[in-house]
């Protein structure tokens, strides 16, 4: 499968040396958006990722899951340019190489993430919160001296409806439950109106409700955007997933929909191997 | 519009600027026109410093710019007010003309005493004033560009970026200390004689400097609360709380850095070269890593993050210290030690924060009739500005 995707890829133009602008056309004419190939990071001698490779659909809903220490969210650092891999490439569609590029740059580029401990501005509202994560021109003189549009204060508005903080707007942010802020920080990935969503573990601290609410969110976006989802709560993955990638000692261990994983041996010894 | 944006959510900050806005108009016309004997004669020396404390709150506000909102800690920033006293003291310097001691039309005493021939090149240009404020601003920017620049790229912060600066300002007080640098080394530059033709040692002068320190604190002032209540000033605070979440928001972190770091440079400078007129003297005694550490205090003193905190902080500690220095000389460093220790401890919010907490008790505990006690929210309220 993956010989097929790299002779698919083998048309990339040459790479853009510029800040890809917000908005720019992402090259997503052979299927996937992003290409993760052959992956290696190694802290200390110990390898986090080993030859890793992941192909993610444009619009796809993608769930990865795998045991703790698996490596999901340092594929993710990798993804978003915090963590620089030894060997191996990322491709956010046939043409822009991430490694190339800085964490604000990809993010601009139109990859958003969640963190795994929810990370919002704790002495900023809500509101400013979501201000501050609107796709708007981000540089230094003009956050100084323009405020953001009424298009763009609209959307806020949308958001903080879709995320159920609408009360809470004016609210410090470090104030909020943690549901909450997993809430916020979804918002805030939304606010930057991303091609992919690298979401790691949304649900942690949610109750059964929020929970629900979670998975509905995040099927609803999927299709306009690409969403990769890292869960421990398989309840909630099953209740997402179309295709489960699972994630053992840094590399792909298993691929496919739910059931087909969950009854992969491999995957069975993985599991029962570590409880 | 704007004054709405700038001042109408910041109480405190209205209050201090009223304060400092009488002060500036009273202060000259009791000093002048008041006989001695008047109860409320002010005298000179007292002009001459609420004149300095106005400058050290100039620069306590940079400090309070970069470090309360942006999370920089410098303990370098008095280098910036040293260059810009210096780059005013050469102005001075080539003010005095043949009123030297050798009479030199060009050279001053201290090179004549090295026996140089001609003037160095790069005091070139400071008998003209416009140039002197234009490397007022330019050398403590470009130092702080440079600087900023290399730090930041590589992402050095906290403790370690306020090593760095500390070093940075030693190394200028040692590099200031040399004769052969052409600074007048251990003397400094002092025996100002006249400001843009102006006697400087004149009552009138004074009061003219007193009140450009005063309006340049005000202006610098309502600078940084126009950069605190835009969005940039969002983002600086969440560079401070969460540098990396910036990042993945999709902000250059080293950009807003920089900028922010250049600019209050510019601003201690500005504050450096309001000083050097108002005390008569710039040595390199004033590139000492000590002073920079003091700033802190009086910007934690203060509170930290509010801006006026800042000034009230500058005020309130330099008070002390006047009052400290006259009493028991000796004292002093063990005093400001023990504040600092205080404050950290007890007063996290400095004596801002404190204040604010004490009238909010005051209210909880009689609340008036149907006083909305919604502060916050309209303090808090993003669109107010709309
Ligand atoms: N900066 C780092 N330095 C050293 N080791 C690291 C670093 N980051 C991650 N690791 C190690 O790499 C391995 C993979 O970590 P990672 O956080 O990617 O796992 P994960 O799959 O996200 O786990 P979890 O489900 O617990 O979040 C772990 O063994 C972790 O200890
Ligand atoms: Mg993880």
């Amino acid at each position: 499968m993956s010989i097929v995707k790299q002779a698919l890829r083998a048309g990339r133009h040459a790479l853009p040396k510029a800040d890809p602008n917000f908005g720019a056309p992402i090259d997503t004419s052979h299927g996937p958006i992003l290409y993760v190939e052959g992956i290696s990071v190694s802290f200390d001698g110990f390898k986090a990722l080993n030859d890793l490779n992941l192909y993610v659909d444009d619009g796809e809903l993608r769930c990865i899951i795998g045991p703790n220490g698996a490596g999901k969210t340092t594929m993710m650092d990798v993804i978003t340019g915090k963590t620089r891999p030894d060997e191996g490439s990322v491709f956010f569609g046939q043409s822009i190489n991430l490694l190339e590029l800085s964490e604000h740059q990809i993010a601009r580029g139109g990859i958003g993430r969640k963190f795994q401990k929810p990370t919002i501005f704790e002495a900023l509202t809500v509101y400013e919160n979501l201000e501050l994560a609107t796709a708007a021109n981000k540089r230094v003189w003009s956050t100084l001296t323009r405020e953001l549009n009424g298009a763009q204060k609209d959307r806020i508005e949308e958001v903080l409806h879709t995320i159920g903080l609408i009360t809470q707007r004016h609210q410090d942010a470090g104030a909020l439950s943690h549901g909450q802020k997993q809430w916020l920080e979804i918002g805030m990935l939304l606010m930057q109106e991303p091609r992919v969503l690298l979401v790691d573990e949304p649900v942690a601290g949610m109750t059964g409700e929020e929970v629900e609410h979670t998975a509905q969110l995040l099927t609803s976006l999927a299709g306009k955007h690409s969403v990769i989802v890292v869960e421990h709560d398989m309840a909630f993955v099953r209740s997402i997933a179309r295709t489960v990638t699972v994630l053992h000692q840094g590399s792909v261990l298993a691929e496919g929909s739910m059931d087909q994983v969950q009854n992969d041996p491999k995957v069975i010894e993985v599991y029962l191997g570590e409880t | 519009m704007l004054t709405q944006r700038l001042l109408t959510s910041d109480r405190g900050g209205m209050i201090v600027l009223g304060i400092i806005a009488v002060a500036l108009v009273l202060v000259p016309i009791l000093n002048m026109t008041l006989p001695r004997e008047s109860p409320f004669y002010v005298s000179n020396f007292t002009v001459a410093l609420l004149g300095k404390f106005l400058c050290f709150a100039l620069l306590a506000l940079a400090v309070d710019l970069i470090w309360g909102y942006a999370g920089i800690l410098s303990l370098g920033h008095g280098a910036f007010f040293a260059l810009g006293g210096y780059a005013m003291g050469m102005y001075l310097m080539r003010q005095i003309g043949e009123r030297g001691v050798y009479g030199h039309p060009e050279l001053l005493d201290f090179m004549v005493v090295m026996n140089w021939e001609s003037l160095p090149w790069y005091w070139q240009g400071f008998d003209m004033f416009w140039f002197a404020a234009l490397m007022i601003l330019l050398i403590p920017g470009l130092l702080a560009l440079v600087f900023g620049w290399l730090a930041f790229r590589s992402r050095v912060t906290g403790v370690y970026f306020a090593i760095i600066t500390q070093a940075l300002t030693y190394a200028l007080m040692l590099a200031f200390f040399r004769n052969e640098m052409g600074f007048g080394g251990n003397n400094g530059l002092n025996d100002f004689k006249t400001i843009l033709g102006f006697e400087i040692a004149t009552r009138a002068t004074r009061a003219g400097l007193f009140v450009a320190s005063g309006i340049a604190l005000i202006l610098g002032y309502l600078s940084c609360r126009y950069i605190v209540t835009s969005r940039m000033g969002r983002v600086l605070v969440s560079i401070r709380d969460a540098e990396s979440r910036t990042r993945f928001s999709g902000y250059k972190v080293e950009s807003y850095k920089l900028w922010v770091f250049v600019y209050s440079s510019m601003m201690a400078a500005v504050a450096g070269a309001l000083y050097v007129p108002q005390v008569g003297i710039i040595n390199p005694g004033e590139f000492s890593p000590l002073n920079s550490i003091e700033v802190v205090v009086w910007v934690a003193t203060g509170g930290r993050g509010t801006l006026y905190g800042a000034i009230v902080g500058a005020f309130s500690v330099n008070y002390a210290k006047t009052f400290f220095t006259t009493w028991s000389p000796q004292t002093w460093l063990f005093v400001l030690g023990s504040l600092f220790v205080l404050v950290t401890l007890l007063l996290p919010k400095g004596l801002v924060g404190l204040f604010n907490h004490l009238k909010r008790k005051q209210r909880e505990d009689n609340p008036p009739p149907e006083a909305p006690s919604e502060d916050a929210a309209t303090i808090k309220s993003p669109g107010g500005a709309a």
